[in-house]
């Protein structure tokens, strides 16, 4: 029942999305033009500053993911349809969990994009350790992903939400953003650090745990008015 | 809300009258498990709401002002997802509710394409898609025509009929009057009146605000 919801949730924002395209287009030409614009402060005739791959990297990823965690919840609010997903007999957890794998799937496709992106501007060698770079993409996005989703839930209803939702976002997630960073900065060095960043992606995995339990276990009494 | 005391019986049509800001809507969430009381409690037969969880949603329908319904997906999109949220077979389910809001014609038109009405009926359908034994309307009447009304208001009947309790909060005494059978008047949060109704509502229900 609890898989079963969170996949029925998955593929009705699926089926929006395939109308319109709104959150993932959004998403990836907003960390696009980013990408590009950093390229251009940080990159003098041809040589990037070093290490910024690393920091603009996660820095798209927290920006364009804050927008996608706006937009994916405005559905829910226009009609309140996140009132009728609470109503159903299903665990509440279950529409989190159903929600959050959505925002991880467009953060995936952004991601898919973003990273071949950063490494041919900045020359960076994101792609010689490909396993240890999907992990920390993956913990990474998942820790930023967790957080946000039970905060642009609880907002939902909120008269400022745009604004609040950064607000209260960042400062949760800077860890992740730092490890990110920190963990790809490891894998960028020559020759690449693999044991930094097995670290840096085992900081990781234990915060996702750690905040996907909380947030399953609050996630029902914060939605209750 | 404070000091609210009403049991509803299996086969009650409950007009849940009162003015604007009166908490009707409050207590419609209350019923439905949405929002929490902060001091006293909502009992299901002999057990509170918070004990019984999904098992006790299952058996709730609600119709709200917001629709509850997607715009950008169609009709059947839409019957189709909530039917399978209550863990129902969508064949069969979904085409009878479409049938029985007028919407057959329209099943594969995006909801954004619906008049007001349309989607009332069809928000109607979303909340009785799963047969729930407590059915709870907030207006249910808006934007609907006079043959609409007249439909929605048998379909009631027949819920309460076979055995649901029904509880409406609406604003058009006209249209509670001949179709509610217990009148609960709520007035600045609390329970002003809890009677069997009568005909000629508009005027019992002024002359209760007066009081």
């Amino acid at each position: 029942m609890f898989l079963r919801t969170a996949l029925l949730v998955l593929r009705k924002d699926a089926a929006i999305e395939a109308k319109s395209w709104e959150v993932l287009t959004t998403t990836v030409f907003f960390a696009v033009s980013a990408v590009l614009v950093f390229s251009f402060a940080f990159v003098k005739e041809g040589e990037p500053l070093e290490d910024a791959a690393a920091g603009i990297l996660w820095i798209a990823v927290a920006f364009s993911g804050t927008l996608a965690l706006g937009r994916t919840f405005e559905r829910e609010r226009y009609a309140e349809t996140l009132r009728a997903l609470l109503l159903g007999p299903a665990p509440r957890p279950a529409l989190y969990v159903g929600k959050l794998l959505g925002i991880l799937a467009v953060l995936g496709i952004a991601e898919l994009l973003l990273t071949p992106l950063v490494a041919l501007l900045f020359h960076a060698a994101l792609f010689a350790r490909p396993g240890l770079m999907a992990a920390l993409l993956v913990t990474g996005t998942t820790g930023f992903g967790c957080v946000g989703t039970l905060f642009a839930a609880m907002l939902v209803r909120a008269r400022s939400r745009d604004v609040l939702l950064p607000i209260l976002l960042y400062p949760i997630t800077i860890p992740v953003i730092i490890a990110g960073v920190r963990g790809t900065s490891a894998l960028l060095a020559s020759p690449p650090d693999e044991a930094t960043a097995v670290m840096w992606i085992g900081i990781l995995t234990a915060f996702d745990v750690v905040f996907v339990t909380l947030a399953l276990w609050t996630f029902e009494p914060l939605m209750t008015d | 809300m404070s000091h609210v005391s009403l049991t509803l019986a299996r086969g009650d049509i409950v007009g849940l009258l009162g003015p604007n800001g009166a908490g009707k809507s409050t207590l419609v969430g209350m019923l439905a498990t949405l929002v929490s009381p902060s001091a006293g409690e909502v009992r299901f037969g002999d057990r509170g709401a918070g004990a019984l969880g999904g098992e006790l949603r299952r058996r709730i329908g609600l119709l709200a002002h917001e629709l509850y319904l997607y715009p950008e997906l169609s009709a059947r999109q839409n019957l189709t997802f909530f039917a399978q949220m209550y863990g129902l077979d969508p064949r069969g389910v979904v085409d009878q509710a479409l049938e029985r809001a007028g919407l057959s014609a329209r099943a594969e038109d995006a909801v954004s394409e619906f008049s007001r009405g349309m989607r009332q009926r069809l928000a109607l359908e979303r909340a009785l898609l799963h047969g729930p034994r407590l059915v709870l309307l907030d207006e249910p009447f808006t934007g609907l025509d006079d043959s609409a009304v007249s439909l929605v208001a048998e379909r009631l009947r027949q819920l309460a009929a076979g055995g649901a309790i029904v509880v409406l909060a609406t604003h058009d005494l006209d249209l509670a009057d001949g179709l509610v059978s217990r009148v609960a008047l709520v007035q600045g949060g609390r329970l002003a009146v809890d009677e069997p109704a009568a005909p000629g509502l508009r005027a019992r229900y002024r002359s209760a605000i007066a009081h």
